[in-house]
C-alpha cells in the first residue's frame, strides 16, 4: 500500500438532504489510470471535487500525493491537473495561450511556460491548430486541449471528469490513446464515466460506485470474476422469453433477467457448462426451443446489475431519468 | 520534474503575476471581439447625443450658472460617472460564463493567488471603463462640453470615476457569482444600476426630485461621486448649496472605498466556495 497516491478514506458528504458520497473509501495505485464508474448522480463527480480541493469534504480524510486536501489545499493544487466535464478553455485565445496561461498560473515563468505549452501541444496533436483562436476547434479538440491544459504544469496525478462524453467514437478512441501515452509517462489517471466500455478498454481498475459509496473494486476481468465467472446468454423467441424466465425460475436457485437490449435472456452460471446443460433441459421440459445458446464472460453491465441491483443503461429496473447511464454495445 | 520543483512560491509576487494573467486573458479577449467593443461604444454616444439635444433645451434652464448655461457642461461629469458604474457589468457577466463553462473549477483546482481571478477581472474592466471615459470626452468636447477649472481638475475627476468604477466591479463579481446564469446576471445588473443612475444627480439637479426622493437621491453614491467630479470640472459653483469640492471628493473616496472594502473580500471569498 505505500504506493497509493490517493488514499481517500469515509468520505462523506451531503448537500442539503441528498448524501452525494456516503463514506466512500478509495485507494489509487500510482502510475494507474483508474475509473470511477456508476450512474448520473452516484456521487462521482463530488468525489472528484473533493479531490481536487474544490470542495471540502464533511467527514472522511483524503490525501493526494501524500497531502492532505484539508489541511494543505493548496499542497494538493500543485500537484495535481483537472479537466472538468466541459472543456474550459477560452474561445477568444489561440490554444497556445490557453495552455500558457494555465502554465503560468502553474506558477512557471514565462519562458518555461511556453516550453512547456509547445511541448504539450506536441504531445496532444494541436501543433498546427495552436496558433487559431479556439473559437474554431471542433469539440474533440476542445477536449484535447482542455487535457493539454491540464497537463501543463506536469501533475503527478490527473483528474479527468467524463473526459468523452459528447465526442464522437472516432475522437474518444483518440483522447483513449493520449490517456494511455500519458501514464507512460508517470501520471496517475482517476477518470469518471458513464460509458462501460470506457472503463473496460481504458482502465488498469474500476472502481464502481453507486448512491455515494464503493460497491466494488477491482481490474475489469476481476469485477466480472466476482459476479460468477461467466453467464449463460439464452436467445428465445419474444413469445417464448416470459416462459422462459418463469421455467428457469422453477429451478430455484437462479436468478434469470433480460438482457439491456431486451434481446436475450441472461443468467449467472457459477457451474460454468453445467448451468448451461441444466438450463437447456428445463427449456426442453417446458417445450421451448432456444435459438440460440450460449456460455460467455459477463459484460460490465451485467457485473453493473449484479453489483447494484439495477442495469447500467436507461431500459433497466425503472430507476429513473437521473440513474441513465450511456448504453454501450 | 515535478510540478513543485519548477513553481515559484506563493507570495505577493506570484499574486501580482497571477492577477497580471487574468487581467490579460480578459483584455485579450474584449481586443478580439471588435463587435463587443462597437455595441459598447454605442450606448455612451446615444446618452451624450440624446440627453444633450433631446432634454437638454428644458433641463438647461434649472441648471446652476456654472454650466455656462450648457447641458453638455453639466452632463458630462454625470455621464463619467454613470458609465463608470455601467462599465463594471462585465465582471458580473464574465464571472457567471466563466462559471457556466467550468473554467472557475480549472483555475481553483490551479496552485494561484486565491485572489487572482477577480483581482484580474476588475483590473481588466478598469482598462475598459477607462477607454468609454475618453470616448465620452471626445464625444463632448466634439458637441462642446468646455471644462471650466483645469485638465489637473478634468483627470482628477476622470481618476475619481475609474476608482468608482472599479468599486461597483468587485460588487458585481460577487453578483456574478451568486446569480451564475450568465443572461440573469445581465438583467440584475442593469435592475441594480439603471435605476441607480437615474435617481441621481447624472441628468438633472436632484432639488427638482420630490421630498421623499430627494433624501435618497442626494446621498447615494453616484449623486456624490457625480458632484465631486462637477466640483473638480466645472468648480464650486457647480455644487448644491453647503457642498464643497474638497468635501464631496472626500465623501466619494470614502464610497468608493466602503463599496470595495465591503464587496472586494465578499468576492474572493465567494470565488473560493464556488463549483460550475
Amino acid at each position: 500500500m505505500h504506493d497509493a497516491i490517493i488514499e481517500a478514506e469515509g468520505l462523506v458528504k451531503s448537500f442539503g438532504s441528498i448524501r452525494a458520497l456516503d463514506g466512500l473509501t478509495l485507494t489509487v495505485q500510482r502510475g494507474s489510470i483508474h475509473a470511477l464508474l456508476g450512474p448520473n448522480g452516484a456521487g462521482k463527480t463530488t468525489l472528484i471535487r473533493i479531490l481536487t480541493t474544490l470542495l471540502p469534504p464533511d467527514t472522511g480524510t483524503a490525501r493526494v500525493a501524500g497531502v492532505d486536501v484539508r489541511t494543505d489545499p493548496a499542497g494538493v493544487r500543485a500537484q495535481i491537473g483537472l479537466a472538468g466535464q466541459s472543456a474550459a478553455v477560452d474561445d477568444y485565445l489561440t490554444g497556445r495561450e490557453n495552455v500558457e496561461m494555465v502554465g503560468r498560473l502553474y506558477g512557471l515563468s514565462l519562458r518555461q511556460a511556453r516550453r512547456r505549452a509547445a511541448d504539450v501541444l506536441e504531445r496532444i496533436y494541436l501543433v498546427d491548430a495552436a496558433d487559431r483562436q479556439v473559437k474554431t476547434y471542433s469539440g474533440g479538440m476542445r477536449r484535447r486541449l482542455d487535457l493539454a491544459a491540464s497537463l501543463v504544469g506536469r501533475p503527478q496525478v490527473l483528474f479527468l471528469d467524463e473526459p468523452t462524453a459528447g465526442l464522437d467514437p472516432a475522437s474518444r478512441h483518440d483522447l483513449w490513446q493520449l490517456i494511455r501515452d500519458l501514464v507512460q509517462t508517470g501520471t496517475t489517471v482517476l477518470l469518471t464515466t458513464q460509458y462501460l466500455e470506457e472503463a473496460d478498454r481504458l482502465a488498469d481498475r474500476i472502481a464502481v460506485i453507486d448512491h455515494g459509496r464503493l460497491v466494488s473494486e477491482g481490474t475489469a476481468p476481476q469485477l466480472k470474476d466476482r459476479v460468477g465467472g461467466a453467464v449463460v446468454e439464452l436467445r428465445v423467441a419474444a413469445a417464448d422469453r416470459g416462459r422462459t424466465l418463469q421455467a428457469l425460475r422453477d429451478d430455484g436457485q437462479q436468478d434469470p433477467t433480460v438482457d439491456e437490449h431486451g434481446g436475450s435472456v441472461v443468467l449467472p452460471a457459477p457451474d460454468g457448462a453445467r448451468t448451461l446443460t441444466v438450463a437447456l433441459r428445463r427449456l426442453e421440459a417446458a417445450g421451448i426451443t432456444p435459438q440460440d445458446a450460449a456460455l460467455r464472460k459477463p459484460t460490465l453491465d451485467e457485473v453493473f446489475l449484479a453489483l447494484t441491483g439495477h442495469h447500467a443503461t436507461p431500459t433497466g429496473n425503472g430507476n429513473g431519468p437521473a440513474r441513465h447511464l450511456e448504453a454501450t454495445r | 520534474m515535478s510540478a513543485i520543483a519548477t513553481t515559484r512560491p506563493l507570495g505577493l509576487g506570484r499574486t501580482l503575476s497571477d492577477i497580471a494573467v487574468i487581467a490579460r486573458r480578459d483584455l485579450i479577449r474584449t481586443l478580439r471581439l471588435p463587435d463587443v467593443l462597437v455595441t459598447s461604444s454605442v450606448m455612451p454616444v446615444i446618452f451624450i447625443l440624446m440627453f444633450t439635444y433631446v432634454f437638454g433645451g428644458a433641463i438647461q434652464t434649472t441648471l446652476p450658472p456654472a454650466a455656462q448655461g450648457r447641458y453638455v457642461n453639466w452632463l458630462i461629469p454625470g455621464l463619467l460617472a454613470q458609465f463608470a458604474l455601467f462599465g463594471s457589468q462585465g465582471a458580473a457577466f464574465r464571472m457567471a460564463e466563466d462559471l457556466a463553462k467550468g473554467v472557475i473549477d480549472r483555475f481553483r483546482s490551479l496552485p494561484m493567488a486565491r485572489s487572482a481571478l477577480p483581482a484580474g477581472r476588475t483590473l481588466a474592466d478598469l482598462a475598459g471603463t477607462t477607454r468609454t471615459m475618453v470616448l465620452l470626452l471626445a464625444v463632448g468636447l466634439a458637441i462642446g462640453f468646455r471644462w471650466q477649472t483645469s485638465p489637473i481638475g478634468l483627470l482628477a475627476g476622470v481618476a475619481i470615476a475609474l476608482g468608482f468604477g472599479y468599486a461597483w466591479s468587485w460588487a458585481m463579481a460577487a453578483l456574478g457569482l451568486v446569480v451564475r446564469t450568465p443572461e440573469a446576471v445581465q438583467a440584475a445588473a442593469f435592475m441594480g444600476a439603471f435605476p441607480l443612475a437615474f435617481t441621481s444627480s447624472v441628468f438633472v439637479p436632484t432639488q427638482t426630485m420630490p421630498g421623499w426622493l430627494q433624501a435618497f437621491a442626494a446621498n447615494q453614491p453616484v449623486t456624490v461621486t457625480t458632484n465631486a467630479l462637477r466640483g473638480l470640472i466645472l468648480g464650486q459653483g457647480a455644487l448644491p448649496p453647503g457642498q464643497t469640492v474638497t468635501g464631496q471628493v472626500l465623501l466619494a473616496l470614502v464610497w468608493s472605498a466602503a463599496i470595495t472594502a465591503v464587496f472586494a473580500p465578499l468576492a474572493v471569498r465567494l470565488y473560493r466556495h464556488t463549483v460550475s
